[in-house]
């Protein structure tokens, strides 16, 4: 077989390739060098616009919190532009990059496919990221985030847009190519891990939403420029949603991957049915992208089969998926601290699970946050109707903060510091602080999301200086709540801050001042107990069902069911509070 | 490091399909929600709409403020049209012009932007609809309250956003 592998001249047999490697004592991963300065360099990518992002939402926080009011409203929009791009695109797309040349090289024990390009991938995305912070900065761009049509933008703000997507789209490209040529060399055998599984989805749904990006801005650039003379606002709203939703479809799959990950190397935990969590994936991957319309419910020109097939992802076989990881994931923790020794009643493995570790604290943290707060929100603000009492009020970042920083975020937080002995080789310093921190950013951020979704019920518009109204022709008046709620917003995201800061502390102190060694081992802090029954690593013997026994996950069943009274109560209080509107077809 | 067992696909456990069919028949019943209420339900999200360029729309709403003005307010036409199609519009950073509705009477209202995008939010009401430039967005609106109503805009439409607010009245 080996002659058939060298008879196609961009496969390497083992003889051929040059590529560097060492192997990681914690993992016995074979860890291509190349690669591994990569990951290290787009993290440190990331972890810098999530710094910039940070002091924007400090000092926009500190504004829509009425009684501070800090900044004034040319600034506050400003920053608004500027948060949005550093931490919904460079932070998070920076992190995700790092993330697919981990799945796609290290843990297939392969080799990255053309890492010059994967270099000129990450000049091309941090030329762009640059390119949109310093027009911005500059007051060129005080279009927000959006950048909706007709709202005009200096020319460089779209290019440094699409220079970022270009950057993006180059470095999963090497993504994909790196896995058909690990699969052709057989580095690995069998089945990708699931992890990388979960990647690969993001992967193609991160194909699909950078596109949709290029359709939109390439002809808003040009139209900035003055080629273009009218660009249609609803047509413009189409295609920037096709990337702007998408791109968070992008963040779950990764993140879900990064939850499976964080389950395995805090707990052992392995899938209960890689079946059951590959169908979950499948569906994203199916239907999650028609989502995008969510931001389009109440829009002009649109039908009401159109919004409602779109808005439910079909038959809302996208939100099966999610449903499906809220239970085997917990599920797979369970039986595995349960095989650690920890099976008495429903819930002893909940008490005893290591919560002292940093990365199960992120993940279960992440998991409740996203799921109870940030999925059951957005399920119930993207449904077509009750949209209508939702649309652009403070519910809405209240749900993609809960999606997107107390999840998506907080779980890339976790892993942050399983990379650094693995990847960084440096110790971890502060650990205790490090122990904390998802507790800290993680109850901040509930605050945040718990204040804007209260601020929005009450009325209160997302993306605005002074709801108070003070220099308006007609004075409004929201309820004297919002004062209340939005004080909520704002101490949560000071703490939430503090959580960040923390999180940054850490980082920047094991880099730079942690000791250079290998790491032992994967846990930071708890190190699992001995499995009773069975191994949790893969093998043959984990293929029994766990249906009854001390070790049937029964304890998570009961947490979803729970979750999903929550679900239908939440849901259905929506209707009821749309019934008590006026009429209005 | 975790890779998958040699044949992983096998049938799901109790649980497994126990939740996967709880799951599904929640999924089935979300769908089944909007659809029901687009029969049944008073609240529904319009689905008419024309183009319209601006200049003509700006027309429109200037014609029918001449047409039904009862008075003026923040120098805006208070404006009191009989039930049928009434006119609203949105530009940075006023709505135009005040309306004066009578509760339980059902109006076809006309929103459109002529410049920018704008975000039609009803408070304390809070029902919010999108106005973009080049449509013209058909309402079915029948006030259930009477009062004094604030619009104000949801869509960041540049730096004079957070001034832009409006008035809606209706009597008895």
């Amino acid at each position: 077989m080996a002659t058939a592998v060298t008879a196609v001249p961009w496969l390497r047999t083992e003889e051929q390739d040059k590529t560097v490697f060492r192997t990681c004592p914690a993992t016995g991963l074979k860890v291509d060098v190349a690669a591994e300065r990569l990951i290290i360099a787009n993290a440190v990518a990331a972890v810098v616009f999530l710094l910039i992002g940070g002091v924007y939402a400090l000092l926009m926080s500190l504004t829509r919190w009425q009684a501070v009011h800090l900044l004034p409203a040319n600034w506050f929009y400003r920053s608004l532009t500027a948060h949005g791009f550093d931490m919904l695109v460079a932070w998070i797309v920076f992190f995700e990059v790092a993330g697919l040349y981990f799945g796609g090289a290290i843990m297939l024990n392969a080799r990255l496919v053309q890492p010059r390009l994967a270099w000129l991938a990450f000049a091309l995305m941090l030329t762009g990221a640059l390119m949109v912070n310093v027009i911005v900065l500059m007051g060129e761009a005080d279009v927000a985030f959006t950048a909706y049509v007709p709202l005009k933008a200096h020319p460089t703000f779209y290019l440094g847009y699409i220079l970022f997507a270009v950057g993006a789209l180059l470095a999963v490209g090497l993504f994909f190519a790196t896995w058909v040529v690990a699969r052709a060399e057989r580095r690995y055998t069998g089945s990708v891990p699931l992890v990388v599984y979960g990647l690969l989805t993001a992967g193609v749904l991160a194909v699909y939403t950078v596109i949709s990006g290029a359709i939109a801005f390439i002809p808003a650039f040009f139209w900035s420029l003055g080629w273009m003379e009218t660009y249609d606002a609803g047509f413009y709203r189409n295609l920037f949603w096709g990337f702007g939703h998408p791109a968070q479809q992008v963040n779950l799959a990764a993140m879900v991957s990064v939850w499976y990950l964080l389950a395995a190397i805090t707990t052992g935990a392995k899938p209960l049915n890689e079946k059951f969590s590959r169908l979950a994936f499948v569906l994203y991957l199916l239907f999650i992208n028609l989502g995008s319309v969510h931001h389009l419910l109440v829009d002009p020109g649109l039908s009401f089969a159109y919004k409602v097939t779109n808005t439910s992802y079909g038959m809302y076989l996208a939100v099966l998926g999610s449903l499906i990881h809220a239970f085997s994931i917990p599920a797979a923790f369970e039986v595995a601290l349960r095989r650690q020794g920890y099976s008495r009643g429903l819930f002893e493995w909940l008490r005893k699970a290591p919560w002292r570790e940093p990365g199960f604290a992120a993940l279960a943290l992440s998991l409740i946050l996203f799921g109870w707060m940030g999925g059951v929100t957005g399920v119930t603000i993207g449904t077509e109707q009750l949209n209508l009492a939702v649309h652009n009020t403070l519910r809405v970042p209240g749900h993609f903060h809960a999606t997107v920083v107390s999840g998506t975020t907080l779980a890339f937080m976790g892993l942050t510091y399983y990379v650094i002995p693995l990847i960084f080789r440096r110790e971890l310093k502060l650990k205790s602080w490090a122990t904390l921190q998802p507790y800290v950013f993680g109850g901040g951020m509930a605050l945040v999301s718990i204040g804007m979704i209260a601020s929005g019920i009450l009325g209160a518009p997302r993306r605005h200086w002074d709801v108070t109204f003070a220099q308006a022709p007609f004075q409004v008046a929201l309820p004297g709540t919002i004062h209340l709620t939005l004080a909520i917003f704002g101490i949560g995201a000071l703490i939430a801050i503090v959580g960040g800061a923390m999180y940054l502390t850490v980082v920047l102190a094991s880099v730079f001042l942690g000791k250079r060694q290998e790491a032992s081992q994967l846990q930071l802090v708890v190190v699992p107990a001995p499995m009773v029954a069975g191994n949790g690593h893969a093998g043959e013997a984990d293929a029994e069902n766990h249906d009854s026994g001390p070790y049937a996950p029964r304890g998570t069943f009961i947490i979803v069911l729970v979750f999903l009274a929550f679900f239908a109560t939440y849901y259905l209080a929506n209707w009821w509070l749309l019934g008590r509107l006026w009429g209005v077809g | 490091m975790i890779a998958p067992p040699a044949v992983w696909w096998r049938p799901l456990g109790r649980y497994e399909r126990s939740w996967l069919t709880i799951a599904l028949v929640w999924c089935l019943f979300l769908t089944a929600m909007m659809p029901l209420w687009f029969f049944l339900g008073r609240q529904n999200v319009p689905a008419t709409s024309y183009r319209v360029a601006p200049a003509h729309y700006q027309k429109l709403v200037t014609d029918f403020a001449q047409k039904y003005q009862v008075g003026t307010e923040n120098d805006l036409p208070i404006v009191a049209p009989p039930p049928g199609d009434v006119y609203l519009l949105a530009k940075a950073w006023q709505w135009y012009p005040v309306l004066k509705l009578k509760k339980g009477e059902t109006y076809r209202l006309h929103l459109s932007s002529v410049d920018f995008q704008h975000g039609f939010s009803l408070q304390p009401i809070n029902l919010n609809l999108m106005a973009l430039p080049g449509y013209d967005y058909v309402i079915r609106l029948t006030p259930t309250s009477s009062g004094e109503f604030s619009l104000i805009c949801n869509e960041y439409c540049f730096i004079g956003h957070h001034l832009m607010t409006g008035k809606l009245v209706v009597t008895d």
